[in-house]
């Protein structure tokens, strides 16, 4: 009342006026799939335990990385990471090293011995895994923490499959191998090797089983006939591979030659150069460019002095050399003979033309379907048979299954196995509840587009130290050496983080309006919908996308 | 072997970061900064001087610990911020008139020095308040080295009344008063004047330039400027979506084109010399700049291309980077 001259009204303040109706569109924050999750096989959620890894909480990663992977030393060192070929930051400079991360992870858990987390209470479920591979692993440890009896048995005398029969020692250490298999039967997996399963049937009806998942590896080598040849002087990639396993000496000579172009080739040619062949080269009947081996593969090959004959195939193998015909490749690709021969010297040669599964175990079984060599699943994995289930490089990956117009090609890695056994082992679980397995909706995938790149400084890609080439042509020593604990935090630290909210705070010190509200560390942001005006600054100088504006109803 | 561990995902650019120790983040990332200037203004969606004001009186009151007073020039943060009786300030404001704002905070001023107050005072306006109507006062006020700090919001043009040329006005843009109209459509080469190397000529302590686009360059030239005593001016590049025809999403990206093309240098200069300047990350061509303004829009519609005028921008833009040294080998 006691007012000053010519006052009339109190000071009010501004925020009486809501300016929040002057909205037409309104922000909203979103978790949007970062690429790398999409495009990991195994179902990682990749920017998930980067996050943690950035702040130094390497144990909170590895256990994040692990409620979708057990096997992170391993898939560190032998996934060809089509995370990192879906990166956004490979727009920005280079792809995070998401690979050296997850294997500097790995490495850390063994090393400290942490425990893969505990399973739930026991349901009197029992499982039946057949094969101990990466996707029979990874079911195996699924369906161990859902509460399952898990049982897995293996025809050869150790565990790993293709991952220790196929992989060789100087990519994958036999160490880390057994450190993260010992984890899995640490949550009390019942591993019977050496004991093949040759009715499933039988087997759970005799022993109790509820279910079964079979998921057995492409062992068998595929045959080509080769004139002249003589059984002495061939033998296949794979057989050399295991017997370099067994710790035997395979019969090799000075110049071997290894006919393939696929991993499995470059891995018996680089393995030939370790046994001591002077000499040793691929033969492949097409161009470099269509090569099924990865690209990094090819690399290392030729620095450990691998050569490369493209657009080759092989005619004869006389004493001493091979009579390969030149082809040429039309720009489809479709190849035919040029009639021009060539001698290659050679006193040994390698097949890796393709690797096939034994059905046998599986082709019996009332109502499986066999087509072209797999195994046909439906959507929750099950066989024909109900209660049987199949997964890795018995049946098609997924891209196959779901008929997404992508060519049916069964890429069969050991990561693609791993997500198969964790997907299976969803839906065991489900099936074994008498329910079925529903996957949740995807997020929207965060695209390069919707982030502000600006935000984020340069940073090179850490390049992770190699060992001297020397060492590598004539040890099984591993090639790709680990990252220490400061590059792997640098180089968790250039993820973009995707679509995901990092509370960088932007969008709460860029708001003209004073309209966002900062909740706290770890509790993100929320729109103060009374004030904002919808001008839509805190989307478009969000550095992730992790903000959409959405129209406002009339 | 191992690298020293930097912040690079976000670098220092974002406000803030988890990562980052709370020292090295900006004080808008800070839930205790002072919103000096709050919620409920009327100023227009995706305002840059209101954003721009916010980060300088925030950082201003972090400096004098609160005890600070803002002078204001009529104009929009004026009459956006205090429609009588609401107030969006929270600070004690004043306002006079359009020209005067120098001349009330040096006024301001001697009252606290006289009354033994340890108040700071901080002077405001635009474009047309700083650099046309208010600039004698503002004049007077840096030969007298008067203990204000200064700051003038730089939208470049009379926004609050309609979108009129000021001496701030770039060539070539439109407004209501440069119509793209005529063989020349838009503002005249060769007018218009530079307010901070004019400030520079007075030999004030400190004159430096800022923008929306860079917030840690913001706030830590209010912070340095608050650190010292005498006549202060701070010029603060603030893009208006009503003027220049700009998505109000795009404030922030159109401050940083403007700083990455050269047309906006920014730098820091004590006692009329250049002490400092921001090397552009990313340069791109004015035109980048120009492109996504509907005040420029006459450059490119009709279906030609104003070649010689925007060569005639990108002179100026090239004269900047030359003269302020902006192109250097430097990571951000």
């Amino acid at each position: 009342m006691d007012k000053p001259f010519a006052i009339t009204l109190d000071v009010g303040t501004s925020r009486a006026n809501h300016t929040g109706t002057w909205r037409t569109k309104r922000p909203e924050y979103v978790d949007r799939l970062p690429p790398c999750n999409d495009a990991c096989p195994a179902g990682e959620n990749t920017q998930g335990w980067l996050y943690h890894a950035e702040s130094g909480d390497y144990r909170v990663a590895w256990e994040a990385l692990v409620r979708d992977n057990p096997l992170p030393a391993v898939m560190g060192r032998a996934c060809y990471h089509p995370c990192e070929s879906a990166c956004n930051r490979g727009k920005l400079d280079l792809a995070v090293s998401i690979h050296a991360v997850e294997r500097f992870l790995g490495d850390l858990a063994i090393r400290e011995k942490w425990p893969l987390p505990a399973p739930m209470p026991a349901t009197g479920k029992r499982v039946l895994v057949v094969g101990a591979g990466p996707s029979g692993l990874s079911a195996a440890y699924h369906l161990a923490r859902f509460g399952h009896a898990v049982v897995m048995r293996d025809a050869l005398p150790l565990p790993g499959g293709m991952m220790r029969y196929g992989i060789p020692r100087y990519r994958l250490p036999r160490e880390v191998l057994d450190a993260e298999v010992a984890k899995i039967l640490d949550l009390g997996v019942a591993l019977e090797t050496g004991r093949r399963v040759d009715d499933i049937e039988r087997a759970m009806k005799e022993e109790g089983f509820d279910a079964c998942f079979a998921a057995v590896g492409a062992h068998l080598a595929n045959r080509v006939e080769i004139p002249g040849s003589d059984a002495s002087r061939m033998l296949d990639a794979l057989d050399l591979l295991r017997q370099v396993e067994d710790g035997e000496t395979p019969r090799i000579g000075r110049r071997v030659a290894v006919y393939g172009g696929g991993n499995t080739a470059l891995d018996a040619a680089r393995t030939a150069k370790r046994l001591g062949a002077e000499e040793a080269c691929i033969v492949y009947r097409r161009t470099r460019a269509l090569m099924p081996a990865h690209a990094s593969e090819v690399m290392e090959a030729t620095e450990e002095g691998i050569q490369l004959h493209w657009l080759s195939t092989i005619q004869r193998f006389d004493e001493g050399s091979l009579v390969v015909e030149k082809m040429q490749a039309d720009e489809n690709g479709k190849l035919s003979p040029t009639g021009e021969l060539e001698r290659i010297d050679a006193d040994t040669l390698v097949l890796a033309v393709g690797q096939s599964v034994d059905l046998s175990v599986i082709e019996r079984l009332s109502g499986v379907h066999v087509k072209d060599g797999v195994v046909l699943v439906d959507a929750h994995m099950m066989t024909g048979h109900p209660g049987v289930f199949a997964g890795g490089d018995m049946v098609p990956s997924a891209e196959a299954r779901s008929g997404s117009g992508l060519p049916a090609r069964n890429e069969r890695t050991i990561t693609v196995a791993v997500g198969h056994g964790k997907q299976a082992a969803r839906n065991i679980d489900a099936h074994l509840a008498g329910t079925t397995w529903k996957a949740p909706p995807r997020h929207e995938l965060a695209t390069y587009e919707m982030l502000e790149p600006w935000y984020y400084t340069d940073a090179d890609r850490t390049v992770q130290p190699i060992l001297a080439r020397v060492r590598r042509q004539s040890s099984f020593d591993e090639v790709q050496l680990g990252l220490t604990e400061g590059d792997a935090l640098f180089e968790a630290r250039r993820c973009l983080s995707c679509g995901n909210c990092f509370e960088c705070d932007n969008c709460y010190g860029l708001c003209p309006d004073n309209a966002i509200i900062k909740l706290g560390p770890g509790k993100r942001f929320r729109v103060d919908l009374d004030f904002c005006k919808g001008c839509g600054i805190c989307a478009s100088e969000c550095p992730c996308g992790a903000i959409r504006m959405l129209p406002e109803e009339a | 072997m191992s690298q020293e561990v930097r912040f690079y995902q976000t670098g220092t650019l974002t406000a803030g970061n988890r990562l980052l120790d709370p020292g090295s983040r900006t004080v808008q990332a800070s839930v205790d900064r002072s919103n000096a200037l709050t919620s409920g203004h009327r100023a227009c969606q995706g305002c840059g001087e209101a954003l721009a004001a916010r980060w300088v009186l925030d950082a201003a009151m972090r400096a004098t610990s609160g005890r600070l007073i803002a002078v204001n020039a009529t104009g929009c943060l004026e009459v956006f911020t205090t429609p009588y009786p609401e107030s969006a300030w929270q600070l004690p404001w004043m306002h006079s008139l359009f020209g005067n704002a120098a001349a009330v905070a040096t006024g301001v001023a001697a009252a606290m020095r006289v009354s033994g107050r340890d108040v700071r005072v901080l002077a405001q306006g635009g474009d047309g308040g700083t650099t046309d109507i208010g600039f004698g006062c503002l004049s007077g006020m840096f030969e007298r080295n008067d203990d204000v700090l200064y700051v003038c919001y730089d939208n470049e043009a009379y926004m609050n009344t309609g979108v009129q040329r000021s001496s701030a006005t770039p060539p070539t843009a439109r407004t209501a008063t440069t119509p793209a109209v005529g063989d020349l459509p838009g503002n005249e080469f060769g007018q218009g004047k530079n307010v901070p190397l004019i400030a520079m000529a007075h030999f004030i302590p400190y004159v430096a330039t800022a923008t929306v686009a860079h917030l840690h360059d913001l706030e830590a030239k209010v912070l340095k400027a608050m650190s010292m005593t005498g006549a202060r001016y701070l010029h603060v590049h603030v893009p208006c979506p009503l003027g220049w025809g700009t998505a109000s999403e795009d404030t922030i990206k159109v401050a940083r084109l403007a700083v990455e093309c050269g047309l906006f240098p920014v730098f820091e200069a004590e006692r009329g010399e250049v002490t400092s300047s921001r090397a552009i990350r990313r340069r791109v061509p004015v035109v980048e700049y120009l492109k996504i303004q509907r005040r420029f829009s006459h450059l490119f519609s009709g279906g030609r291309v104003d070649e010689a005028r925007i060569a005639g921008l990108q002179a100026i833009a090239d004269h900047n980077v030359a003269r302020f040294h902006l192109e250097r080998e430097e990571s951000a």
